[in-house]
């Protein structure tokens, strides 16, 4: 394996409060130095003038479609998809057909990335047989086949005392259970957020409350049990200020919110284009300033782009029976420059702890430093690259990315992973 | 007579009728004026050849009879070919994409699709994706503008004007399409809008509009002009919207009893179909101040002004 040096970059790794321009050296698959020169000459050198040298980016919320779907999205273009846009690691929802809850389907996830070849794909196994809420799935045999955390995906557990047993028996494995917040009986046939849009354009609303309510009832689980719960694509004010009160009480909960959230509100629903149908919905310029508020304030660990890829004939159709999704995995990162790193609500380092340090932490896996010794998965990004957000472009085999059209600023120019030096291909 | 319609007709501009919220104060003028025209035209028989040659496809995802047949009507009467869709007959049900469907159309020559939809929105995607005109004959809880239209021309003819009127919306609001086009146009015309319903069947936010919201109807309708009835659906009550349909008959149901209440000039009107003993009692149905059928043939004369102004301008010549 080739020994590389990524030169004259600046380093921002907040796991070890690092921001400075030094040189990262790269040998066997680990970080072998930061600064200080080994007693070995590279086999390749990389000009890292002017870009940005962080911990390799993690996506913790894609659903890749596959086994199932293969014609919205497979392992291997989503993971094209993902290296190309900076990522070294995602971790990938079991909501395919047939689902994630057994050993050998998990192992079939990761066996699909490791064939693809471009990045990590780190599988999230069901909560339940057939993601049907009734009988817990073999963790053990999950986590045995390289399951990372579990969830239901977008089928909420709705009964209550499952969703105790789940966070009880998760914890022989240290493993979070990832909690999509959605009481269903207050969503049904809901199309986008219930609110004064909703109401002019005579479309069926999903309620703040109803995402808040599971929030609630999750927080008093995990509070029952010891249990670790992260909540996936918060979306209102109200689910934040839960997040924050049990965090002071200091429950082992986690939060995570999705570019679309922060980017856009129910407004876009005025133009009844499906490609702004998405659950939880979007919702009101309140709830964005509040989502923005908790990223700051460190109640929201986590951002991931929720990648949803719906192949387009999918999305052509009316608004009550276009599916709910985005995809996010190609605009995540300069989206969050556009939204949190511009205006000035998180700095470069703030933005990695959310897209690379918390969720390797709330996985449990070891990524998400440069410190020297540990694997290299590496993102090199050009912080001031502007250009403007084109689907038709996008690695990914769908096309509903809400963002078309977008001038932008950021993006990746190299990954590294485990080792392998991947350089990104340009845009035009 | 032509040089009046031309008059009339001067405040459009547009290719499309998706609703009255996007509707400028003129073309809901030119609309109102040109319906006037063909409702006084239609008294004398008249036919006219402003759609000759035209084809006109009422394309329909959701049943109907009455807005269907007026619409067909309204086609013939400008001389236009009719040519009737509906879901159950099409290839809908076979799986066919509703983009692929209304492509197929446009490629069959269709000049002015009429579409009705139970998704809102549905018109302005046809009106987005195809090269034709398109008119909204209801789509979803959102817009059912010429029925919007209809009630503004037969409030006019009996009151003068809207000006000043006080109007109460009366039913199931949120679900209501017609409550909808009705409050966009009443204020437009300058009417003060009431919507009284149970708290249920009135939507959140909905005093946002500038509307007065009440769910007391024998205080409103002393102090209105005009009490607009609208269905209700029986189903809602399965879903747990209210508890029964003797309660809400009793609570917002508009009877004789109710009826002594209000002023004695008071205009009645329902969109229709009515549920006579339910929402209106046969006595008020056929009473005296009922213009329910009057709606009914405005209801033409509105789909005529609709045609012609989208699809007809210029064809005076030939007629």
């Amino acid at each position: 394996m080739k020994r590389l040096r990524l030169r004259g970059g600046r380093v921002v790794d907040p796991s070890q409060d690092l921001d400075a321009s030094v040189d990262v050296w790269i040998e066997e698959g680990k970080i072998a130095s930061i600064d200080a020169d080994p007693d070995w000459v590279p086999d390749e050198t990389v000009d890292a003038s002017g870009l940005l040298i962080v911990p390799g980016l993690i996506d913790m919320h894609v659903h890749l479609r596959e086994p199932g779907y293969e014609a919205d999205e497979t392992i291997a273009s989503g993971t094209r998809a993902a290296v190309e846009s900076g990522f070294t690691s995602l971790a990938c929802m079991p909501d395919g057909d047939p689902a994630v809850d057994n050993q050998a389907s998990a192992e079939f996830v990761t066996l699909q990335a490791h064939r693809a070849g471009f990045c990590h794909v780190w599988p999230v196994g069901a909560v339940t047989k057939g993601r049907s809420g009734q009988e817990l799935s073999e963790m053990g045999g999950l986590v045995d086949g390289g399951a990372v955390a579990l969830s239901d995906s977008d089928r909420p557990v709705a009964n209550a005392e499952i969703m105790r047993r789940a966070l009880q028996y998760a914890q022989m494995f240290d493993t979070a259970i990832l909690s999509h917040a959605e009481v269903s009986e207050l969503t049904r046939a809901g199309v986008m957020n219930e609110g004064f849009i909703s109401m002019k354009l005579g479309m069926v609303g999903m309620p703040a409350a109803a995402e808040e309510i599971h929030v609630d009832r999750d927080i008093h689980l995990a509070q029952l049990t010891g249990g670790r719960v992260h909540f996936q694509s918060l979306s209102c004010a109200g689910s934040v200020a839960s997040l924050r009160r049990a965090k002071e009480a200091g429950l082992r909960v986690t939060g995570e919110v999705n570019p679309h959230h922060l980017a856009l509100t129910e407004e876009a629903l005025t133009s009844f284009d499906s490609v702004y149908k998405v659950n939880p919905p979007l919702r009101t310029g309140e709830d964005v300033a509040a989502l923005i508020e908790g990223l700051r304030d460190g109640t929201i660990d986590v951002l991931a782009s929720g990648h949803s890829p719906r192949a387009t004939e999918q999305k052509m159709r009316e608004l009550d029976l276009a599916p709910f999704g985005v995809i996010g995995i190609e605009s995540l990162l300069p989206v969050a420059v556009k939204t949190l790193i511009e205006p000035g609500h998180l700095d470069w380092s703030a933005l990695v702890q959310c897209l690379s340090v918390n969720p390797a932490r709330i996985l449990g896996i070891d990524r998400g430093t440069l410190r020297p010794g540990s694997v290299a998965d590496v993102t090199l990004l050009d912080p001031e690259e502007r250009w403007v957000l084109d689907p038709s472009k996008f690695h990914s085999l769908s096309r509903n990315c809400p963002f078309a059209g977008w001038a932008v600023r950021g993006r990746a120019r190299y990954v590294v992973v485990q080792g392998g030096l991947f350089r990104c291909s340009p845009r035009d | 007579m032509l040089s009046q319609l031309r008059e009339a007709a001067r405040g459009w501009s547009g290719r499309h009728l998706l609703g009255l919220e996007e509707l400028p104060a003129e073309a809901l003028e030119a609309l109102l004026q040109t319906a006037e025209f063909f409702r006084q035209s239609n008294d004398e028989q008249r036919q006219w050849d402003f759609l000759k040659g035209k084809v006109v496809i009422n394309l329909f995802f959701e049943d109907s009879t009455r807005t269907r047949t007026s619409f067909a009507l309204a086609a013939r009467k400008l001389s236009a070919n009719v040519v009737e869709f509906s879901s159950k007959s099409s290839s809908l049900s076979k799986g066919e994409s509703f983009t692929d469907t209304a492509r197929n159309l446009e490629a069959l020559g269709a000049d002015i699709v009429v579409v009705r939809h139970k998704t809102p929105g549905t018109p302005h995607l046809l009106g987005k994706y195809l090269n034709t005109c398109v008119l909204n004959a209801g789509d979803g809880a959102h817009e059912h503008p010429t029925q919007g239209l209809l009630d503004l021309l037969t409030v006019r003819q009996v009151k003068g004007s809207c000006k000043g009127l006080n109007v109460v919306l009366v039913g199931d609001i949120a679900h209501s399409r017609v409550a909808r086009s009705n409050i966009w146009g009443l204020q437009k015309l300058g009417a003060h809008v009431i919507v009284c319903g149970p708290k249920t069947l009135v939507p959140r936010h909905i005093e946002r509009l500038g509307v007065e919201v009440s769910h007391d109807l024998d205080e409103v309708i002393p102090r209105c002009d005009v009490v607009n009835i609208l269905r209700i659906q029986f189903e809602r009550q399965r879903t747990g919207l209210f508890p029964s349909i003797r309660e809400y008959a009793h609570l917002f149901g508009v009877d004789d009893r109710r009826l002594s209440l209000a002023k004695p000039d008071v205009l009645i009107l329902a969109p229709g179909p009515i549920n006579r003993g339910v929402e209106i009692s046969s006595g008020v149905a056929d009473g005296p101040n009922s213009r329910i059928l009057q709606q009914v043939s405005n209801g033409l004369a509105v789909r005529m002004a609709a045609m012609y102004l989208v699809a007809g301008q210029g064809m005076e010549e030939s007629a």
